[in-house]
């Protein structure tokens, strides 16, 4: 083993390092505890989704959630047992919040499901073995959990100088990765050669720390027996020289530049613990099941590293190693410098999470209070990313996102090495934290916005083009009606719109014509007066808006258009005359037809109506049901207006038994027939209004039934709309007779 | 004299150059549209909602370049009065209540087994983020729902509900510290042993 270069990085702090408590005793393996708690998300990216259901039997090993995306992970049953539940549980994550877990009841035998190795690893193509590893469900297990398959891909967009293991852990009280080290050497180095096969690097090398003397002694044997040529690199205790980036500094001199992954510049680090998974999932063929996790803190009387499985509920970990409740203060998960407080031990042991700290009050002090900061600048001497920590707290203090986004406050990796130095106690990172996530939101909000304003201009034009559409159809309509009117004009030169003309026109043309002529007088009339009524309201408004010259010249217009209808309906008078008896004559079958045909639209209509009276009948027999349900108050209303629409549909079915006795006669006179269709469009009016009232109770009915708390003014409405419905069904009645009357007489 | 009428004559030939480079400038750099309605435009949360009084974001933008008051867009809240105050150069106000109040981000939910599928909601909704047809059932996009409350009204069934975007693990975002606090500016950094040991 050669001798490597150790290059340095800007900051860090030395901690106190707190590691040996943990390192007494040898590594634990706590019992089954009742439940395992097995939360979707336990990775970075999108939660898993779940494969079981409740009630499954699932052996040791099975898949129970696959990976939902590329950017997400599959999950496995770290022992056999019954799934009871797939619920909301808390979680471990800094909000105490809850999330969806999968709760899985052990049955204590530890079956395992058939395991898949994949013994010719080496003789297979990498991608092969990158999706055996997610499938395994390996994640990096260093902290962030971020998905091993999407890492070791996104390696090899370039070609890799370096492949760093990361064995450094750096933040105080954790022992895990050491134990590891100690405990699985052998399958770590393995492990490694397997990684380093898949991408391929110039230089593998392994970061650790100095205050792990046995773990580097179990490793130099190990890589020495293998004839590895894996390099061991030793670096100075400091805080951070575990993160990623403080590492890669470390070991190779390069810096990470900012907003860019390792990969860009063609490095790749790995945690140890990744590396073991990784061995165990291809020699072994074990998915990611159990981990291991260090309890301590002073207030646990065996503070020990443990081989725990997933899902491990913190409260069954503190009590294997003997909890005084009473001395603890705070639960930490992950170490003293980047965890966070947990407010239950019922959280589940996740794949991320490498140390729990049971506090007592004098190792955890509760952070003094902040004071004003004193610009000592200690904190930019600690800052291992070389920030400006003082200018991102006033930045994060006003809220200046941009400013704060400029001074590349994505670069802080929230070490808190600026918050352990600061004489004012004020806490940086919390303040980062807090802005961090405050420029996510604001982007976030900013990508919603501008997806909100393209929908709405895209329906906005959409509506634009539809209503140009119409627009354009309905231009085409009156273009094309207006064509028809000066063809019509061509063939028929006598029919002009003047009256003078139609007078010339009746005058000189033949007999066959006079019909037209009468026609068109008609249609000139009917143009007239509604020219009249235009001109009679500009001259309202007119008046009404006071403009005095458009009066004058509106009353003239109006005048002379009156003058001209009445001219016209002389002329009109005078052209009937000169030929009554044609009229009639000419079309005596039509005539018979047409009367015949009211005849069957009556028989057809009554029909309708009884059929609709029926509905309604039945409408309000379900209104009355309900009613008598609820025991309301508008029973006797409803059931009188049954009898009434049970009356009217009666009274329907009788007509249409005896239908029409009017069959129309042979001959009719015009002026009965005009009667008459007057008579039908009242009786019609009268339908409308008699079917719009019904439409009322209908409705009103709806919303006694829905809502019994207004029932006294519904029901009042009902009774006005049922006083009007019978008046216009009397009104109706008259009409109808009459109707039947000037039939029979006709 | 010669020099005085020398100043002028430079002075008029300067001012004719500049005036030329001005008028050239003026016709080729000229921008179409007025850009601030487009800037206010952009700090607007778009939610199309109305509550401002106009129909839509966009018109209220024109309205303020115009003149009108700042304060009248409630789900952009005080947030986007600030930024709308630095923008114009003027005045932060607080946010108007006749226009409404600020309320959480929240989305539409149809209650689906009560639709009746009359469409007057998809009509409504500024950002087609109702999906349906006649007499078929409809239902939000949630991911597009601008919270906007412009379906709740037309309901003829009163199946819709504006439903608070709860916090989840995934969008949850750390408190900003309390700051100095009043009782810390009266001890000294040395004093923070035996306060904390109390």
């Amino acid at each position: 083993m050669q001798t490597a270069q150790v290059f340095s990085f800007h900051g860090g702090i030395h901690p106190e390092e707190n590691k040996t408590q943990s390192l007494q005793l040898p590594l634990g393996k706590p019992s089954l505890p009742k439940e395992l708690i097995l939360p979707l998300s336990q990775h970075i990216g999108q939660a898993s989704v779940p494969l079981v259901a409740i009630g499954d039997q699932v052996l040791k090993g099975a898949p129970i959630a696959a990976n939902n995306g590329l950017l997400s992970s599959h999950l496995h049953a770290p022992t056999s047992g019954t799934i009871t539940a797939i619920e909301s549980r808390p979680i471990a994550h800094p909000s105490g919040l809850s999330d969806l877990c999968i709760v899985l009841q052990p049955d204590g035998k530890e079956t395992w499901t058939e395991l898949k190795p994949l013994p010719n690893w080496q003789q297979l193509d990498a991608t092969e073995v990158i999706s055996h590893l997610a499938d395994m469900g390996i994640v990096g297990m260093g902290g962030a959990g971020f998905p091993t398959q999407v890492k070791l891909q996104g390696a090899h967009k370039k070609p890799l100088s370096h492949f760093i293991i990361n064995a450094a852990e750096c933040e105080p009280y954790i022992t895990s990765d050491d134990t590891l080290i100690r405990e699985k050497t052998r399958e770590l180095v393995l492990g490694i050669e397997l990684f380093q096969h898949l991408v391929q690097a110039e230089q593998v090398t392994i970061g650790i720390e100095d205050n792990k003397p046995t773990a580097i002694a179990a490793l130099n044997k190990t890589l020495t027996e293998c004839n590895s040529k894996i390099q061991l690199v030793v670096v100075p205790t400091k805080y951070p020289s575990g993160g990623e980036r403080q590492l890669i500094q470390l070991l190779t001199g390069q810096e990470v530049p900012s907003g860019q992954y390792p990969a860009d510049i063609g490095i790749l680090c790995q945690n140890v613990g990744t590396c073991v998974a990784g061995y165990e999932a291809v020699y072994l063929g074990k998915p990611l099941i159990s981990r291991i996790t260090t309890l301590t803190g002073k207030a646990l009387n065996a503070p020990q590293n443990v081989d725990v499985l997933l899902g491990t509920p913190v409260a069954h970990l503190l009590a294997y190693a003997d909890l005084q409740e009473k001395q603890l203060n705070r639960l930490i998960i992950g170490g003293p410098m980047m965890g966070y407080t947990l407010d239950s031990a019922a959280v589940p042991i996740v794949k991320t999470t490498n140390c729990i700290l049971a506090a007592n009050k004098k190792e955890l002090p509760a952070p003094a209070p902040e004071q004003a900061c004193i610009r000592c600048g200690m904190c930019e001497q600690a800052c291992p990313a070389s920030l400006l920590p003082q200018q991102l707290l006033w930045f994060s203090k006003s809220q200046e996102l941009e400013k704060a986004e400029h001074y590349n406050l994505f670069d802080c990796i929230e070490c808190g090495a600026c918050s352990y130095v600061c004489p004012s106690s004020i806490p940086l990172v919390q303040y980062y934290r807090h802005t961090k996530s405050s420029i996510r939101d604001a982007r976030e909000a900013a990508v919603k916005s501008d997806l909100a304003k393209q929908r709405f201009e895209a329906r906005k034009a959409r509506q634009d083009a539809e209503a140009a559409e119409k627009e354009a159809k309905r231009l085409a309509r009156q273009q094309a009606s207006a064509s028809k009117a000066v063809q019509t004009k061509k063939t028929a030169p006598a029919t002009k719109t003047t009256e003078k003309s139609a007078l010339n026109a009746s005058n000189s043309e033949a007999a066959p014509q006079i019909n037209d002529t009468t026609k068109k007088l008609k249609v000139d009339v009917a143009i007239g007066k509604s020219k009249l009524k235009k001109l009679q309201k500009q001259l309202v408004e007119a008046q009404e808006d006071e403009r005095l010259e458009d009066i004058s010249a509106l009353q003239l217009h109006v005048s002379e258009q009156e003058k001209a209808l009445v001219e016209l309906e002389t002329e009109l008078a005078k052209a009937v005359k000169a030929n009554p008896t044609k009229k009639p004559s000419d079309t005596p079958d039509n005539s018979v037809e047409k009367a015949k045909a009211p005849a069957n639209d009556a028989l057809k209509k009554a029909k309708i109506d009884a059929a609709i009276a029926k509905a309604a009948v039945k409408k309000v027999e379900k209104a009355l049901k309900k009613a008598e349900e609820l025991q309301a108050p508008e029973v006797d209303a409803i059931r009188q207006q049954l009898a009434d629409a049970k009356k009217r549909a009666d009274e329907l079915e009788k007509v249409l038994d005896n239908p029409s006795p009017s069959t129309p006669p042979t001959e009719q006179k015009p002026a009965v027939s005009a009667a008459q269709l007057d008579l039908a469009s009242q009786v019609k009016k009268e339908k409308i209004a008699v079917a719009l009232a019904k439409a009322k109770i209908n409705k009103l009915n709806k919303r006694l039934a829905s809502s019994p708390e207004d029932a006294e003014t519904v029901s009042k409405d009902i009774e006005a709309a049922q006083q009007q419905l019978v008046q216009a069904e009397s009104l109706l009645a008259t009409l109808i007779e009459s109707q039947h009357n000037s039939q029979e007489t006709s | 004299m010669f020099t005085v009428l020398l100043a002028i004559g430079i002075l008029v030939v300067l001012s004719l150059i500049f005036g030329g480079i001005l008028g050239y400038a003026k016709v080729r750099f000229h921008v179409e549209g007025d850009p601030i309605v487009d800037q206010i435009d952009a700090l607007l949360p778009q939610t199309q909602c109305g509550q401002c009084g106009h129909p839509g974001c966009r018109p209220y933008a024109e309205a303020i370049s115009n003149g009108e008051a700042i304060n009248h867009c409630p789900p952009g809240g005080q947030a986007t009065i600030q930024a709308l105050a630095d923008l114009l150069d003027v005045e932060a106000i607080p946010l108007d209540g006749d226009h409404g109040t600020e309320t959480a981000q929240r989305v539409a939910v149809i209650r689906e087994d009560e639709c009746i599928g009359c469409t007057k909601c998809i009509q409504a909704c500024p950002v087609d983020a109702i999906l349906g047809a006649a007499k078929q059932m409809h239902t939000v996009i949630a991911d597009e729902c601008t919270g906007c409350d412009l379906c709740v009204e037309p309901c003829p069934v009163d199946c819709i509900d504006m439903v608070d975007v709860g916090i989840t693990a995934k969008n949850w975002s750390w408190d900003k510290p309390q700051g100095v606090a009043a009782q810390s500016l009266n001890i000294i950094a040395t004093d923070r042993s035996t306060e904390v040991s109390q």
